[in-house]
């Protein structure tokens, strides 16, 4: 077929998706130079870098930062090793297998604001919630999760949402694990210890991998679960970056500033898909 | 104890093991579920009641309360609109792509990869005073557009893979028979990947219905889809755990069950088939 035919067909998913990104995108960086609120509209003048200024030198700033960098991490931690463990598990035999497959990864398809409600109210609130009713059968005193441990309150609920997915990812890839190499250690008196840690665990790296990258993209734009349950407080501490931008634009009406915040989120995820990018990039072939 | 005395036990245990953990991580799920059947009193009683006589109301209440046909409804149309939309813009380019490939093939599939990686809220102002000044804000347009872009990418790479997977050979054969490249695109390969097109479409009505960033900030009353309607229900004029319970069922449950059945293509998709 001829060039110019295949060139028509890519055209409109090419242009749609170049202007989606050109766009919006070159609009953040003029809205970030210029002084730009929507309740005071027609006074738009160029200011520099006083957003970026304002944007990191708002006591939000640091704060945010911190919290997106721990829940990040916490996620990925327990996501990745709680993930790898249960997939280990339920990789071996045993009755309703399926089944368990099924509910372990269900919490995935639970849209973002009914997760964070669910644990909110029925899991967390500290009187008529499932964890209060354990600390009081056990004699503790309940704990107001969402007032004194916003931020781990969040890190559940997102770990709830995204360890589905992890398990999904390494069943998959365990699958296509080589047996013949496991029974071949067996014979030669390996144990399950080290069947795993030796056959298992550089088996998953790749998938461990994508895993991690894929993951980072989605939790550092953490949203719904943080505006649905704690609404970024007490003060700012469930607050990360995407709620901060959210509330200088939406709620403060800052959009200079706000661009600020968005051209940084775009900057910190932009490092990541670097890595990501590589990575599918070598196993893509044309 | 004899080998496989042992080894029984051991499946035994594993099969316990796992059955705890899943139910565990299944609970909230199934607790909602039980607690949309209840009346308010019973959802906030303390100690919680697992069995209790079952209650049709609040699916009754949660419809005259929250308009939920209005908002089930939205989430339809934007998730099944966008998704025809996407696929009828990515076809063309995933065929392209597959049967033809040049040089910048592969930079164009990871440049469209790298759109994906764009975080939403860089991009939530430009967005939303564009959509203000088209008047597409609060409307299903509106989010049928942005969802159409935002899963353009994903969907262009599923569909690529697949076709790049049809056997050329019968490609080859059609042309011989003078099969022109119309011809050849819907009489032959469009059948071929009719399931992979399926599950590229179920992926991507998946994510579209629950998709929580634009609707929560583009739509209001009108137009929110349930990821929206729902987050009403977190405003602090009472306890209505019952309601709420029943409106995230209705609103979950046709796509928990669209999971299970795509989780192979849920794991291509979501990882660009870096895992496979």
């Amino acid at each position: 077929m001829k060039r110019s035919i295949t060139r028509l067909l890519m055209a409109p998913s090419v242009l749609l998706l170049l202007a989606w990104m050109i766009v919006p995108l070159s609009m953040t960086i003029y809205f970030s130079t210029i002084n730009y609120n929507l309740l005071y509209p027609g006074r738009n003048n160029f200011v520099g870098w006083l957003n970026f200024e304002f944007f990191v030198t708002d006591p939000g700033f640091w704060i945010a930062v911190s919290n997106t960098l721990i829940l990040l991490i916490s996620v990925l931690v327990i996501t990745v090793v709680l993930g790898v463990a249960l997939s280990a598990l339920i990789d071996k035999p045993f009755h309703g297998r399926n089944i368990v497959r099924v509910l372990l990864i269900s919490p995935f398809f639970i849209m973002p604001t009914v997760n964070a409600l669910i644990w909110k109210n029925m899991m967390m609130n500290p009187v008529y919630g499932i964890f209060a009713w354990i600390s009081n059968s056990l004699g503790l005193e309940p704990i107001d999760w969402l007032s004194d441990y916003p931020l781990m309150s969040v890190i559940i609920m997102v770990s709830w949402q995204w360890l589905p997915f992890a398990i999904l990812v390494f069943v998959t890839a365990l699958q296509s694990q080589d047996t013949e190499q496991k029974e071949a250690a067996q014979m030669d008196g390996a144990t399950g210890w080290h069947i795993f840690r030796y056959l298992t665990i550089p088996h998953l790296a790749r998938p461990i991998a994508v895993v991690v990258m894929i993951e980072t993209i989605f939790l550092l734009a953490v949203f719904a679960e943080i505006y649905v349950s704690t609404g970024g407080g007490p003060g700012y501490d469930s607050t990360n970056l995407a709620y901060l931008i959210y509330n200088q634009a939406l709620l403060q009406f800052d959009v200079g500033v706000a661009s600020a915040g968005g051209l940084f989120a775009v900057v910190l995820a932009n490092i990541v898909a670097f890595f990501l990018i590589r990575a599918v990039g070598k196993n893509l072939t044309v | 104890m004899t080998l496989t005395q042992q080894r029984k036990l051991k499946t035994l245990l594993v099969g316990l093991a796992s059955w705890a953990i899943a139910l565990l991580l299944f609970f909230p799920i199934l607790w909602m579920f039980l607690t949309s059947f209840k009346t308010e009193l019973q959802a906030i009683s303390v100690p919680p009641q697992f069995l209790f006589e079952p209650t049709l109301e609040n699916f009754g209440i949660v419809q005259e309360r929250s308009d939920y046909l209005k908002h089930a409804w939205n989430s339809v149309v934007t998730s099944f609109g966008s998704t025809i939309l996407a696929l009828i813009i990515a076809i063309p380019a995933a065929y392209s792509m597959a049967f033809f490939p040049g040089k910048k093939t592969k930079d164009i599939l990871l440049w469209m990869l790298s759109t994906k990686m764009l975080p939403a809220v860089g991009v939530l102002v430009p967005i939303y005073i564009l959509a203000r000044d088209n008047g597409l804000l609060d409307t299903k347009l509106g989010l049928v557009i942005i969802f159409t872009l935002m899963n353009l990418p994903i969907i262009v790479w599923m569909l690529f893979s697949y076709f790049k997977d049809l056997p050329k050979e019968i490609l080859e054969a059609a042309r011989m028979d003078g099969a022109s490249p119309w011809g050849e695109v819907t009489k032959v390969v469009l059948p071929l990947s009719v399931g992979g097109i399926a599950s590229t479409g179920l992926l991507s009505i998946v994510l579209c219905w629950n998709e929580a960033f634009w609707s929560l900030n583009l739509t209001a009353s009108e137009a929110a889809p349930l990821t929206a309607m729902i987050a009403s229900y977190s405003s602090p004029e009472g306890l209505f755990w019952a309601k709420l319970s029943a409106a995230s069922t209705l609103a979950c449950a046709p796509i928990v069950v669209f999971g299970w059945f795509c989780q192979k293509q849920l794991v291509q998709g979501l990882t660009f088939g870096a895992v496979k």
